[in-house]
């Protein structure tokens, strides 16, 4: 139990947690980009056509994985929120601040290949579903979380701020996730979930997996990268920064 | 590849503005992502390297 203790506390060291970060940032970026490029290639020119949709069907390769980003993180920054008001961790605010830009781009991205996909598809760009709608708060909540970062000077107070906000952003979660199944919506039912079977045949949802897997390993690799550029920002007067910064330019 | 020729593939079934607008703002947003840190954590290290090496310019004249 000590020894518990002892890990998580060296975990929380940004120093400790720079190390680990810039050894294994690449190996997760490179793996989750090499996934993305396979599984996008394979759902474009191998998956076979939707008998209904035809080919309009293949935005879903890059818009379910997004969609399924967009709350992931979301939920980390939640969790890293928890973190930071119980255990004053400060990394774990540097991980919110690293993570909130991500995490929107890939809210931003899953409304953009939705409304395109909804185009051809439903004769509309944009509907206001109830999975839609959720999905499109979740994108002011990540807009609200960078924006409340930046209009609080005090680094302390808005980090507690921004963790405060990205805990009770989380109740927007459960609500985008059973939007398709408590309301009547336009939009599809999950395309996976953990207790049935998925609907499509296995050449149409295998490069599905790849991509949302994909996605998954980028968003670690981003997480260590960028988190490592706010560790520097943050500790730029320490010794070992310091030391690192020599070590670098010389 | 399922398509029968490359101009098949890329008119996707007559679906081709909208797949191909859709892969192609998803490919600017995720090069975006991949580089951005890289390019952020050189322009530190060139400021800092800045920094350092004008304190040591100082430090040798006095």
């Amino acid at each position: 139990m000590a020894s518990l203790k002892e890990w998580w506390h060296r975990l929380g060291s940004p120093r400790t947690f720079y190390a680990i970060a810039q050894r294994a940032g690449p190996w997760f970026t490179g793996l989750g980009v090499a996934a993305i490029v396979v599984a996008l290639t394979w759902g474009l020119a191998f998956a076979p056509p939707d008998y209904q949709q035809g080919n309009s069907f293949r935005i879903m390769y890059l818009h379910v994985p997004t969609a399924i980003l967009a709350q992931s993180v979301y939920m980390m920054l939640g969790a890293a929120g928890l973190v930071l008001l119980v255990w004053r961790m400060k990394l774990a605010d540097m991980v919110i601040v690293a993570a909130a830009p991500f995490g929107m781009s890939m809210t931003a991205l899953a409304l953009v290949t939705g409304a395109i996909w909804g185009k051809p598809t439903w004769g509309a760009w944009w509907v206001w579903d109830a999975r839609t709608t959720s999905m499109l708060v979740q994108l002011f909540l990540y807009f609200g979380l960078i924006a409340l970062r930046q209009a609080i000077p005090r680094e302390e107070t808005a980090g507690r701020a921004c963790a405060i906000l990205a805990v009770v952003g989380t109740v927007n979660i459960p609500i985008i996730k059973y939007s398709v199944d408590w309301w009547l919506t336009l939009h599809q039912p999950s395309t996976f979930t953990l207790t049935a079977a998925p609907s499509m045949p296995p050449e149409m949802y295998l490069p599905l997996l790849v991509s949302v897997l994909g996605f998954y390993a980028l968003f670690a690799g981003l997480v260590f990268a960028r988190t490592s550029n706010v560790i520097l920002d943050r500790e730029r007067s320490t010794a070992w920064v310091r030391a690192l910064v020599r070590e670098q330019t010389s | 590849m399922i398509f029968s020729s490359l101009s098949d593939f890329l008119a996707m079934g007559g679906h081709a503005p909208y797949v191909w607008s859709a892969y192609g703002i998803g490919l600017v947003v995720i090069l975006v992502n991949v580089l951005s840190p890289g390019i952020a954590r050189r322009r530190f290290f060139e400021i800092e390297g800045e920094r350092e090496r004008r304190a040591a310019v100082r430090a040798e004249q006095e």
